[in-house]
């Protein structure tokens, strides 16, 4: 069942606190903040007592993560730390052996993925996967939510309706990829998307769920530094509409321009979280990072 | 000769019936269904033994696809959850199990003795007046009107697209020989037209099968077309690119499976009701394993995922089959002049023969055209 570090949102501050007693006071104030006024400011996603074994691999141990409404929060942490495994079950497409997630005070730990993304949290892969054989506008028109021309029945009587939806959704479809720079790719298959494209497409995909949260997998990861510098400005531009963003990135200057928070995995277990100048100077974090 | 012809219409438009279920599962969905043939069994016993204790046939055909679609219900229902290739196993098995039912359950079935003497569709009707035959020609010609100006449609796009691309970089018009086999389309047309014509106009009962049944095509074909290009059609053919993405986004990718299973199946029994209807006599022999096979060439010859394509590799393969037919007699003749080659093969053998060529064919054509007849070369080069 749900341990006791399970609704501790200082649970990472234990580490912190051993090591780095003159920033305690600034973390502790941070979490605080949280924690003071929760029914103005509960966090829209918070997991805790995360598990997940594979095998005799402990991918993800006891780990705990929240994010707040409206920021950029970072996840980061060595290769095969777990954060991709961390957030397959946040999006429950592993199921968890142990632990809670709350997606806007709710419990979703239950939930089938693709209810999950109904409800708006959506992810990407750490490997962008597009619709090869789909257009990249057909990509994106997958994406929109509740289509009446979804339904089987819907496409004998609805027809009309549907035709409507289509054309306001191609819409919206091409102003997002307009803002990605892949407008004019609309109408080419997916698959002849670069792999940076792919990222984009991506991105561009879940923001046409009109998810409350989007959970990025490693978006700059094999993009060139040009088409990376348009994606982080992408996210700040959407989160500036709203977004709120939860974030893998192995790259540290996407990380320290764009996120609010961090938090740091290590062989599965939360190793510190902060801001992302606390994470850098965190000498725990950089030992797991550079190897004992 | 007319007579054959519209047999061999028959034949071609059961299997492309059959073939669209299939392709609705495999070239929209990608669920491997190496079983199909279970559901033709399923429709074809059902609407027979249902007429047979004086059901209407309408009521015993619908409920014919109902059953076949329960079964895909039940092959979805059990396995999808599952890896993929569980599906492809559980059905090899299923229609092998529904065939082998057929077989031995002789107080339902008459077991290998099989069903004689069904009621037949339009049976009554031995002597039409003028006025409905002049009225089942206008609807055949009607069919025909409306899939030749699909054609043209087709055509006109591609000879746009041959403009457009001979302005732009002059490079040889690939798309020649498109146009070369849209015109061999459309005399093709002409000649089955009017063979079809001619033979309703003569009536007989196998007349009147082939117009009910290339109606009942034609209105299957139409509606997957408005089907795999409305939105439900997107999310299946997300699934069969990535299931996981589909998940990502907020589809039920298990109840869209489902829904392929059951609406391919419940083609596929009405398929087997037109099978049964064509042949006047079923017994278990007529649903061996090789007719999902059969499907599986046609739908890959002619391009999978596309529904237009299907129907050409059913043509395709029944002038194929009916061509090959005449080989005895090719043989005969080659005979006479070198008498090296063999005089005659038996049944048995022609039949193994023509398989054999046909996979070679395929291989052939697999590695020319490894995206079939009408898909999409584009497709296949597209990284994943
Ligand atoms: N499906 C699986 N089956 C077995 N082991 C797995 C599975 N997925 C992940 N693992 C293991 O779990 C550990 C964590 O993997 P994970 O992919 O979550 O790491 P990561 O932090 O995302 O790493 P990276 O930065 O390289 O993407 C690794 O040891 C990995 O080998
Ligand atoms: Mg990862």
């Amino acid at each position: 069942m749900v341990d006791e570090s399970s609704n501790s949102p200082d649970f990472p501050t234990d580490g912190l606190e051993t090591n780095q007693p003159q920033d305690l006071a600034e973390v502790l104030a941070d979490v605080e903040g949280v924690g003071a006024s929760p029914q103005m400011e509960l966090p829209l996603l918070a997991a805790s007592g995360l598990v997940k074994n594979f095998g005799g691999i402990r991918a993800v141990d006891n780990a705990v993560i929240e994010v707040a409404k409206g920021s950029i929060t970072g996840l980061v942490g060595p290769n095969g730390a777990g954060k991709t495994t961390l957030f397959n079950l946040l999006s429950n497409f592993i199921r968890s052996d142990r632990g809670r997630v709350l997606f806007d005070g709710e419990p979703i730990h239950h939930l089938q993925p693709h209810l999950i993304a109904r409800i708006g949290m959506v992810r990407t892969f750490q490997v962008a996967r597009a619709l090869s054989r789909l257009s990249v506008m057909d990509n994106m028109l997958l994406a929109t939510q509740h289509q009446t021309g979804e339904k089987f029945w819907n496409t004998w009587f609805k027809q009309k309706q549907i035709r409507q939806e289509e054309r306001e959704q191609r819409e919206r479809a091409l102003d997002i990829l307009d803002s990605i720079g892949l407008a004019h790719m609309a109408y080419e298959y997916a698959g002849a998307l670069s792999g940076g494209q792919r990222k984009l497409l991506e991105m561009g995909r879940a923001l046409m769920t009109v998810p409350k949260l989007i959970l990025l997998d490693e978006p700059a990861a094999g993009v060139n530094p040009t088409l990376i510098n348009q994606i982080c400005d992408r996210i700040l531009d959407w989160n500036r509409d709203g977004m709120t963003f939860l974030i893998i990135e192995h790259n540290m200057d996407v990380i320290m321009s764009l996120c609010d928070r961090v938090w740091v995995l290590a062989e599965g277990r939360n190793l510190a979280s902060g801001s992302p100048a606390e994470i850098q100077s965190n000498p725990e974090v950089l030992e797991a990072y550079l190897g004992k | 000769m007319i007579g054959y012809l519209v047999s061999l219409i028959i034949f071609t438009a059961t299997y492309a019936l059959f073939s669209l279920g299939l392709n609705l599962q495999w070239g929209f969905t990608g669920l491997i269904n190496f079983g199909h043939v279970a559901f033709m069994t399923v429709g074809a016993y059902t609407t027979v033994l249902l007429s047979v204790k004086g059901v209407p046939l309408v009521i015993a055909t619908v409920i014919g696809a109902a059953l076949a679609a329960v079964l895909g219900l039940t092959l979805g229902v059990s396995t999808l959850r599952l890896r993929e290739d569980y599906l492809a196993i559980v059905t090899i098995g299923a229609s092998e199990v529904v065939r082998l039912i057929a077989l031995n359950e002789e107080w339902l079935t008459r077991g290998p003795l099989g069903i004689p003497n069904y009621p037949l569709p339009l049976e009554e009707l031995t002597r039409p007046t003028l006025f409905s035959k002049i009225g089942m020609i206008a609807l055949w010609t009607a069919i025909f009107v409306l899939a030749g100006w699909q054609l043209v449609q087709w055509m006109r796009r591609r000879v746009d697209r041959l403009g457009r691309e001979m302005a732009v970089d002059k490079k040889p018009p690939v798309s020649v020989m498109k146009l070369i086999w849209g015109a061999a389309a459309v005399i093709l047309g002409l000649v089955l037209y009017g063979a079809g014509a001619i033979a309703l106009s003569n009536y007989s009962y196998k007349a009147g099968l082939m117009l009910l049944l290339v109606t009942v095509l034609a209105l299957v074909y139409w509606r997957l077309e408005v089907l795999v290009k409305s939105p439900w059609g997107r999310v299946l053919k997300a699934i069969r690119e990535d299931e996981e993405v589909a998940k990502a986004l907020g589809k039920n990718v298990f109840w869209y499976k489902l829904q392929a299973l059951i609406l391919g199946g419940a083609i596929a029994g009405i398929a087997g009701a037109f099978y049964a209807w064509n042949l006047t006599f079923i017994n278990p022999d007529g649903f061996i394993p090789l007719i999902t096979f059969q499907a599986w060439i046609i739908v890959v010859l002619g391009g999978t995922g596309n529904n237009a394509g299907t129907l050409l590799g059913a043509v395709i393969y029944w002038a194929y089959y009916s061509g090959t037919r005449f080989l005895p007699d090719l043989l005969q003749a080659l005979h006479s002049i070198m008498p090296v080659v063999p005089v005659s093969i038996d049944d048995a053998r022609l039949g193994a023969f023509r398989i054999m060529v046909i996979g070679l064919l395929l291989i052939v054509l697999m590695m020319a055209r490894p995206q079939g007849i009408l898909g999409k070369k584009e497709e296949l080069t597209l990284g994943r």
